[in-house]
Parts: structure tokens; C-alpha cells; sequence
């Protein structure tokens, strides 16, 4: 079983949802990302996605935007960007890693090269924003015969009719984002993530994880409780971005607020139990 | 001489593409995020329909003539040809025409465009229109068919591009649009293009996005093609009416690529018609300062479709450069990436300095101060007329005026306003 299979087999066991916690690589500088990777797994996170910057994040609101231009502005490369996986890989055998990003960058030099390059990393999926199910074979053949997930995403004007085609060849778990719209912004009513999850539950056993707007341990909570995992960005890459402007340890910074979010997932079940 | 004709329809057309997964051989395609695609599709099941309905046609044709002012002509430019041919080596020196896109409502092709945009966004329901502009042209050409219609519009456009376009800026205003100052990247027509995008995801339900150029997300580059087509049809008309035969060449200034494909796709199947897009050259294509997506980039994904870009080894984008503008932009329309792959089409391109000197040989010669995006196409003219026998004709397409840019080229010039 894969790493990702494994983990939300596990927190299935436990009755708990993943966090999943999201960073941009090389943010602030990519000498800094491994210790806020591992800072990642101490606060309590379950799965990392790992943003791959990019020039021109158009799904991104302005706090990943601002990071994206630390990123590169600090020198980050693809091929620094995998090493830090690699190195990860080595520290952490087991933890699952997600790279996030964009598609140029993963086709840059042809997908098999990535695939390839990413599963030597160690890398266990991959999320592409502007990839969707009618554009596969750019990206998705070459990750499935490399043995990485391919995670998709639905969102809220995926429709039943078009609900199938996303899931063809999705793998790792299903990605909901639970706004139209950027990251880091609004965020959904309650009602409409528990009926939206019920309806990706009914059509498919991947693991759906909810992400888009989930700033604070309240709101972690409250997904927690109906999907099997929620994803935590924009509130975690703010706080590298004040830390890093204050000349505060990063790392520290974010092992404080994933605690928080963490803590409030590993009871959210207990709690509307009791 | 050359007479019209045509190949036979289907895989023997270069006027068939693209498939139906809105792809040009490897280029274009639907490279948005799952938000978008419902909306996509919708749009391109709209299209169809607006395609098959005669009632669409009527009211797109009725538009064009009464309100944009069409058809165009085609202006025989006879001192400018007499110009190339006096130092053409004898005998040399083509015939050069002008088609007048210039003399539409707003001052350029994009309103053809707009149009029949903004006909599918009202048969969708929409009732919010969006759009990016990079020299304003766009933008002024949208925010015109949104007061003409009476919707809400908003514009995006570089910080860069309101400050060296403020004219541009101040008509949108009177159009009654909103223009939003876009801040990030290097604050030109790109980072418009992704703020836009941003606004879309965020407004799927109620919005239409109105997109400038032959490229983005199928069917946008179809469509924009389609609406822009007139401009050879016209052509074709009118170059059988003058001279009784096709023309030998066609010339066109290229950024994202629509006023050249609209000249270019009626062509395309006539086999004595060569073509040839200019992009810009900016400060030079041996320096990082240009806009030549084609002779200076790579294929790869941005913005919604798959073509030629400026990028680097990691597949980030790179900045764009040109004194123009509208051709500004670091990517191409997938049509005119795969008309460049497949040879169709003749690609080259013209730097800043080129295009201000054959924007001003075109005020002195003709009377007529084109916009600094087609004197690229005209920075060509010079140099391909006088390889070309006297009898043999070339026709520019004269995409815009240059009012807009008279700050530009008075500043390029060290004039001061």
C-alpha cells in the first residue's frame, strides 16, 4: 500500500481526519524548507503538500502569490525542490509528501522526466490546478506508470454528469475545494461542505480531504468532523511570511500553529460524540 | 497570376482545427482549473448552438455594419509603395495594401472580437462582463459592447500598462468601466490576464469573461478566430474587386495573434498566398528584452492552452518585452504555434526601433498614424516589398490607430508633450 493509502487507513482506524498541511517550497529560501518540514510533521500533520512555486499562480490568492515570489526570488529549481523531497524522504521513511503546483513546471521537460524524477524523490502525488480530468494524458499516464498518485481536485460547479470523469485515474485522495474561487480567501458554509462530501463519498472510496479557506482550529474542526481530511495553506504560509519578515525562526512558527490545527482535528469527532 | 482556390475541406484543410478537444495538432487544449471547466464547456455548447442560429449571424452582421462601421477597406498605399520602390533594386517592389482596421469604432480590430463576444454572454445569461488589457485596446473595445449593452464591466490591466496608456485608461472610465490596477508580476498584460482569471473563478455563476486574443482556454481561441475572420473575408472581397486575383503576401503584426489570424484563416487553403506574422522584437531577440513567443520560446502551458512561451529551464515564465503594448505578452495563440510548426505560416519578427521608424514612414507617406502593434507588421513591409517583383502584392493588416500611442513614440522619440 502507498504512503497515502496507509496514513488514511490508519486515521480511518483512529476515527480522525488528516491534516493536511500545505507550505510553498523554497519559502522563504529553500534553506529554510526542510526545517519547516519537519516542523510540519512534529506540530502533528498528517500529509504535506508541498507547493512548487511558480511565476504565474492563477488559482492562488495573494498570501500564496507573495510566497511563490519569495520562493523564486530566493533561487528555488525544480531540481532544488526535489532534493529537499529527497532529503525529507530519508529523515521521514513513512510520511507522505503531495507536491502542489501548476503545469508548466511539471511538463516542463516532459512528463515522464518528471514522474520519474519525482518518484526517485519520493514524492507519493501530485496535484495540478490547471490539469483537469479533459487534459490527462499531459501529466497522468506518466505519474501512474511512475507509481505516483495523481490527486484531483472537484469543487463546487463539479456536477454529477462530470463527476466520474474527474475520478477516472485520480488517485491518493480527492481533493474538494470548497469555494469557487482563489486560495486564502471566503470560506464555505458548513451545510454546503457536508453535502458536497456526502455526494464525493457516494461516488468514490478515495479519501476526500477538504481544502480553500480554512484558516483557524474552529473551522478545521467542523470539516473534520464529515471529511476525511482538511488541508490547511494560506493560514500556515502567513505565518512563515510574518515570521520571516521579523526575523522570527519560521520552522518555530509554523510547529505553533499546525499544534493548534492538529489538536482541534484529533478531538473533532470526540467531541460531537460526547 | 494567382487565382482563389481552395483545398477540399476536412484533413487536407488547414482551416479544420481545431479537434474536438480544442487542440491545434499539439498546441491550444483546456488547461484551466475544474472550477472553470463546467463553464468552458458550457460555453463551448453555447457557441455551437450560436454558430447554428442564423438569428446570432443577423445580429453579429448587423453590429459590425451599423455600429463598428464595417465592412473596411482596402487602401492601396501608393506613396509608401512608391517609398520601398525608389531605393528597390529595379523592377522590385511590391504592391502594398493596407486593410483599414483602424478606421473601427475604437480605433481597432478588438471591437469585431467584442462583439461577438459579448452576443454569447448575454445568450448565457451573464450579466457581469471581465476582461485583461495590455495596451488598453481591449479593454476599451469591451468596456464600449458593456455600456452598449448595459452591463457592469470591469477591467484588469497592468499598473505598468495604465501608466504608459493613460488615454486608453480615461476612455474606459467614460465607457463607465472599472479598471483595477493589477500590481503583481512585472504589472503588464500577463498579470492581468491571471488577476482576471482569478476573478473568474470567483464569479463563475453570473460572469463573463471576455478574452482579447486568439489564445486561453478552448473554445476561446476558436471563437476569437472566428469573429475575427471577417477581417479576411473582407480582404478577400475586396482584393478580387481591385485587382482580380489573391494576394501574393499577407502581413501581420502578432502578440497574442487575433488581428493575424482573423487576415490569416480565409487564406489558408489558397496555396499562392504566403503569410507572414511579425512578432516583437523588442530591444532585440540577442537580448532578455523581447516578445517573440515563437523564435525566442518553447511550448508549454499558460493561461489555458498549450503554445509557444517565454520561459526558462524550469518552465517559469519570463517577462515579456516591447514598446508596444498589446504585444507584450509572453505566450502566442496556439494556431499560430501550430501554423508555425506545420510551416503554413512564415514567422519573424521586428524591434522596437524598426517599428518606430516604420510608424512614422507610414504618417509621412500616407497620412495615417498607425498604432506602434501593426507598425511592427509594416517594419516587415519594407523589407519583404523590395525582395518582391513590382506586379506582386502584398496587404498589411493596418490592426489599429496610433493616437493612443503618441505619448509612447514622442517619449521613444525624446519629445516632449
Amino acid at each position: 500500500m502507498s504512503r497515502l493509502a496507509t496514513t488514511f487507513a490508519h486515521l480511518a482506524d483512529a476515527n480522525r481526519a488528516a491534516l493536511v498541511a500545505f507550505v510553498t517550497g523554497g519559502d522563504p529560501d529553500p534553506a529554510a524548507t526542510p526545517a519547516i518540514l519537519d516542523a510540519l510533521v512534529e506540530g502533528g500533520a498528517d500529509v504535506i503538500e508541498l507547493g512548487m512555486p511558480f511565476t504565474d499562480p492563477m488559482a492562488d490568492g495573494p498570501a500564496i502569490q507573495l510566497a511563490n515570489i519569495r520562493s523564486l526570488g530566493a533561487g528555488t529549481t525544480t531540481a532544488k525542490l526535489l532534493e529537499i523531497v529527497a532529503d525529507f524522504r530519508t529523515r521521514h521513511p513513512d510520511f507522505p509528501i503531495v507536491l502542489m503546483g501548476y503545469a508548466n513546471p511539471m511538463v516542463r521537460r516532459g512528463p515522464a522526466w518528471f514522474a520519474d524524477a519525482a518518484a526517485r524523490a519520493g514524492v507519493d502525488g501530485v496535484i495540478c490546478v490547471d490539469i483537469p480530468s479533459e487534459e490527462d494524458e499531459a501529466l497522468g499516464p506518466a505519474l501512474r506508470a511512475a507509481g505516483i498518485d495523481f490527486v484531483r481536485l472537484a469543487t463546487p460547479t463539479t456536477d454529477a454528469a462530470r463527476l466520474p470523469a474527474v475520478l477516472e485515474g485520480a488517485g491518493g485522495f480527492l481533493y474538494y475545494v470548497s469555494v469557487a474561487g482563489i486560495t486564502g480567501k471566503q470560506q464555505a458554509a458548513q451545510t454546503s461542505i457536508e453535502a458536497a462530501v456526502a455526494k464525493l463519498k457516494a461516488a468514490t472510496d478515495l479519501p476526500v480531504a477538504v481544502g480553500f479557506g480554512v484558516r483557524t482550529p474552529d473551522q478545521a474542526a467542523a470539516i473534520a468532523r464529515v471529511a476525511d481530511g482538511v488541508v490547511v495553506g494560506s493560514a500556515i504560509v502567513d505565518e512563515i511570511a510574518r515570521a520571516a519578515a521579523s526575523g522570527n525562526d519560521p520552522a518555530a512558527a509554523v510547529r505553533n500553529i499546525v499544534k493548534d490545527l492538529a489538536a482541534a482535528i484529533r478531538t473533532a469527532r470526540q467531541e460531537k460524540a460526547a | 497570376m494567382n487565382q482563389p482556390s481552395s483545398l477540399p475541406g476536412g484533413a487536407n484543410s488547414f482551416r479544420s482545427q481545431p479537434d474536438a478537444r480544442g487542440h491545434f495538432g499539439q498546441f491550444g487544449g483546456r488547461y484551466v482549473a475544474e472550477t472553470l471547466m463546467p463553464l468552458i464547456l458550457d460555453l463551448e455548447r453555447e457557441y455551437r448552438a450560436a454558430k447554428a442560429d442564423p438569428a446570432f449571424a443577423r445580429e453579429f452582421e448587423y453590429l459590425l455594419r451599423q455600429y463598428v462601421g464595417r465592412p473596411n477597406p482596402l487602401y492601396y498605399a501608393e506613396r509608401l509603395t512608391e517609398t520601398v520602390r525608389a531605393d528597390a533594386p529595379p523592377g522590385m517592389g511590391a504592391k502594398i495594401y493596407l486593410t483599414r482596421e483602424d478606421l473601427n469604432h475604437t480605433g481597432a480590430h478588438k471591437i469585431n472580437n467584442c462583439i461577438g463576444q459579448i452576443l454569447l454572454a448575454r445568450r448565457m445569461g451573464k450579466t457581469r462582463i471581465i476582461a485583461e488589457t495590455g495596451a488598453g485596446q481591449h479593454g476599451v473595445a469591451t468596456a464600449t459592447v458593456a455600456a452598449r449593452f448595459g452591463l457592469p464591466c470591469v477591467i484588469y490591466m497592468g499598473a505598468r500598462d495604465i501608466e504608459r496608456q493613460q488615454p486608453n485608461v480615461f476612455r474606459m472610465k467614460l465607457l463607465g468601466a472599472e479598471v483595477r490596477s493589477v500590481e503583481s508580476g512585472a504589472k503588464t498584460l500577463k498579470d492581468a490576464m491571471n488577476e482576471a482569471l482569478r476573478d473568474w473563478v470567483a464569479n463563475v455563476h453570473d460572469t463573463f469573461y471576455i478574452i482579447g486574443t486568439a489564445a486561453g482556454p478552448h473554445p476561446y481561441p476558436e471563437l476569437v478566430r472566428d469573429f475575427q475572420s471577417v477581417i479576411g473575408r473582407e480582404v478577400r472581397a475586396n482584393i478580387l474587386a481591385a485587382e482580380g486575383r489573391l494576394p501574393d503576401l499577407l502581413i501581420a503584426a502578432i502578440g497574442g495573434g487575433s488581428n493575424a489570424i482573423g487576415l490569416f484563416h480565409p487564406f489558408l487553403d489558397d496555396p499562392d498566398v504566403a503569410m507572414l506574422g511579425i512578432e516583437a522584437a523588442g530591444k532585440g531577440l540577442d537580448t532578455t528584452e523581447h516578445a517573440a513567443s515563437l523564435t525566442g520560446g518553447q511550448p508549454g502551458v499558460l493561461h489555458g492552452n498549450r503554445t509557444f512561451l517565454l520561459q526558462d529551464e524550469d518552465g517559469q515564465i519570463a517577462e515579456a518585452h516591447s514598446i508596444s503594448a498589446g504585444l507584450d505578452y509572453p505566450g502566442i495563440g496556439p494556431e499560430h504555434s501550430w501554423l508555425h510548426d506545420i510551416g503554413r505560416v512564415t514567422y519573424e519578427s521586428a524591434t522596437d526601433a524598426e517599428a518606430l521608424d516604420a510608424f512614422q514612414l507610414l504618417c509621412r507617406t500616407e497620412g495615417i498614424i498607425p498604432a506602434l502593434e501593426p507598425s511592427h507588421a509594416l517594419a516587415a513591409v519594407g523589407r519583404k516589398a523590395r525582395e518582391m517583383r513590382q506586379d506582386q502584392i502584398i496587404i498589411v493588416n493596418l490592426s489599429g490607430r496610433g493616437d493612443k500611442d503618441i505619448f509612447t513614440v514622442a517619449q521613444a522619440l525624446g519629445v516632449a508633450i
